[in-house]
């Protein structure tokens, strides 16, 4: 991606996270995501040749668990917050990859 | 013109914990839809995963047995894209820094061993199971499977025919079975292979386009779709059209690979750093520790079966190709000391039998050494090999010992010289042509004459002394 969105590019992002945007969204997104980059961009202006990248914000490790069972949810209860459901799934429009 | 194809692949093992990769949901195959959920694998707002510490020691232990170099450090990252097998509208896999990578696996090609590369090999969660409602226009979900630990082996490109891809996912899946750490079974989805393919001119370097071939249910499905594929390709190319990159699905109904319809878009996972989980650091001495405990690799036990037990190579690849078999073998072969024997048993009749029941060495219910135990009647001469075979396939039925099956049925061997005298008397009297034939040279008729006396015993006497019984009368007389 360059440092400047285009409204192309803004279509683009919102269509990989399924939004309908009007044009007058996508300009005002642009000039709105534009306006972020712009401040975030500050932080070009440091050098961090020498600075490993981070991947968590705090300094934790091997944060885990025992290899053991756990009691699942009751079926009714994985399905009580949608009306979509059938045969004690879960019901989605269509999906056949062919 | 000269083809060359090009394969690499990309292989999804479930690894073989008891919970789920990043909660405490069970793993176990075939429950009902939706029983082994939770807000966790369910993609709830405000819940934390934490993984599953024998998750990440069982992918450690199969890179080292890849011979990969382990990371010092690694994380988890997220794969963003939509789909509703995905109820967080991500996966979390890991992108630049995998467990395991730079190793290779040893396949057996036209009697010498090819290396074939493994890039990476990363842990993921594995997606739920979409089913098709026939004739609605909707689908179900089941989210049992959403969270299963998932290895992910990619392979470097380096087959080059589908018999070789063949022969890696063969050796792999006999690698993870003596690792222990995968089930490897294809058509419960614990092992799963696409593959990328792409041919060029012979002596070409760079390589052509690519498909990615994917919905192959079982290892001849492998063998066949890439076989398929490739003369797919040349046929393309040949007709002066240009491959398509595209993803292309297995019909194993129709034997051809057909593209993929879908709506989704150029796939864009907008990778970032998983900020739910702390990343790991894999402690160089935990790494050291689970080394040492790894087993014999199959090729080590390959070359082991050879120089131990002095089996021809084939029935050494055979028998190690699976951890099952081969231990089995070596039980058996501990009480029954000619190898070769027990070899010939295994390979032959207990496979059969195994093969003939869809069953595999882990259910037989048939003992290492209730076999031993059968050779050793053998070479005592209590029955003949031939009786052998029918008390084998009867042990497997109805799960008696073989002592038990030859006293019920009467199958002892009848070695006792003055009764088989006078069988032997009343073929040759019964038999005067075919005792002409042999005295006038034709030995065949021996085997005949044999035959009739095995008939009259019901294949109970003792071969030997038939035929030597036989041959002493024909020259008296």
């Amino acid at each position: 991606m360059s440092d400047h969105f285009s409204p192309e590019e803004i279509k683009y992002i919102a269509r990989l996270a399924r939004l309908t945007l009007s044009d007058a969204d996508v300009s005002y997104f642009a000039s709105d995501i534009n306006e972020i980059l712009r401040y975030v961009r500050k932080l070009n202006e440091l050098d961090t040749d020498e600075v490993e990248p981070l991947a968590h914000i705090i300094p934790l490790k091997n944060v885990w668990r025992e290899d053991e069972v756990k009691e699942s949810l009751p079926v009714d209860e994985v399905l009580s917050n949608t009306k979509y459901k059938r045969n004690s799934m879960f019901k989605v429009p269509r999906v056949i990859e062919e | 013109m000269d083809y060359e194809v090009v394969i690499g692949l990309e292989v999804h093992v479930h690894l073989k914990t008891v919970s789920k990769i990043f909660c405490g949901c069970s793993t176990k195959f075939g429950a009902p839809p939706n029983t082994q959920v939770c807000p966790v694998c369910l993609g709830f707002p405000g819940v934390l995963p934490v993984p599953n510490r024998l998750a990440v020691e069982l992918a450690v232990k199969t890179g080292l047995m890849l011979g990969c170099e382990i990371a010092e450090k690694s994380k988890f990252d997220r794969k963003n894209y939509f789909y509703p097998d995905l109820p967080k509208a991500y996966q979390i896999s890991q992108y630049d820094m995998p467990i395991a990578k730079n190793g290779r696996v040893g396949i057996a090609v036209e009697g010498s061993t090819k290396v074939i590369g493994i890039t990476r090999a990363h842990l993921e969660e594995d997606a739920g199971k979409l089913v098709h409602y026939e004739g609605a226009n909707e689908s179900g979900v089941d989210y049992n499977r959403c969270g299963v630990p998932l290895l992910e082996i990619v392979s470097e490109p380096d087959m080059r025919s589908a018999e070789e891809a063949f022969a890696y996912l063969k050796t792999l899946k006999a690698i993870l079975e003596y690792l222990e750490v995968s089930d490897c079974n294809m058509e419960e989805g614990s092992l799963r292979c696409d593959a990328n393919i792409s041919i060029r001119r012979k002596g070409e370097t760079s390589f052509g386009v690519k498909t990615e071939v994917k919905n192959m249910n079982s290892f001849k499905a492998v063998r066949k779709a890439l076989t398929y594929e490739a003369g797919r390709q040349v046929k393309v190319l040949e007709g002066g059209g240009e491959i398509v990159q595209e993803t292309r699905l297995w019909n194993p109904d129709l034997e051809k690979t057909i593209p993929m319809r879908s709506k989704e878009e150029a796939h864009d996972y907008r990778y970032f750093p998983e900020p739910d989980l702390a990343p790991l650091v894999l402690d160089r001495e935990w790494v050291e520790e689970i080394r040492a405990s790894l087993p014999e690799s199959p090729r080590d036990r390959t070359e082991r079966f050879l120089a131990e037990y002095g089996l021809p190579e084939y029935d050494a690849s055979v028998l190690t190709a699976e951890r099952g078999l081969a231990d089995f073998f070596e039980e058996c072969a501990r009480i029954h000391t000619d190898a070769k024997a027990v070899s010939n048993w295994v390979m032959g009749d207990l496979l059969r039998e195994l093969n003939e029941r869809g069953l595999d060495i882990g259910a037989c219910s048939l003992k290492p050494g209730a076999l031993a135990e059968l050779l050793k009647l053998i070479d005592e001469g209590t029955i003949s090999t031939k009786i052998a075979k029918e008390v084998f396939v009867e042990m497997f039925e109805s799960w008696k010992a073989a002592p038990e099956i030859i006293r019920e049925k009467g199958l002892v061997q009848i070695s006792d010289e003055s009764e088989l005298e006078k069988i032997v008397d009343k073929v040759i009297s019964e038999n005067e042509k075919t005792v002409g034939d042999y005295r006038s040279g034709k030995g065949k008729a021996l085997s005949f004459l044999v035959g009739q006396v095995m008939r009259h015993t019901r294949g109970k006497a003792n071969p030997k002394i038939v035929n030597k019984l036989l041959s002493k009368k024909l020259k008296q007389e």
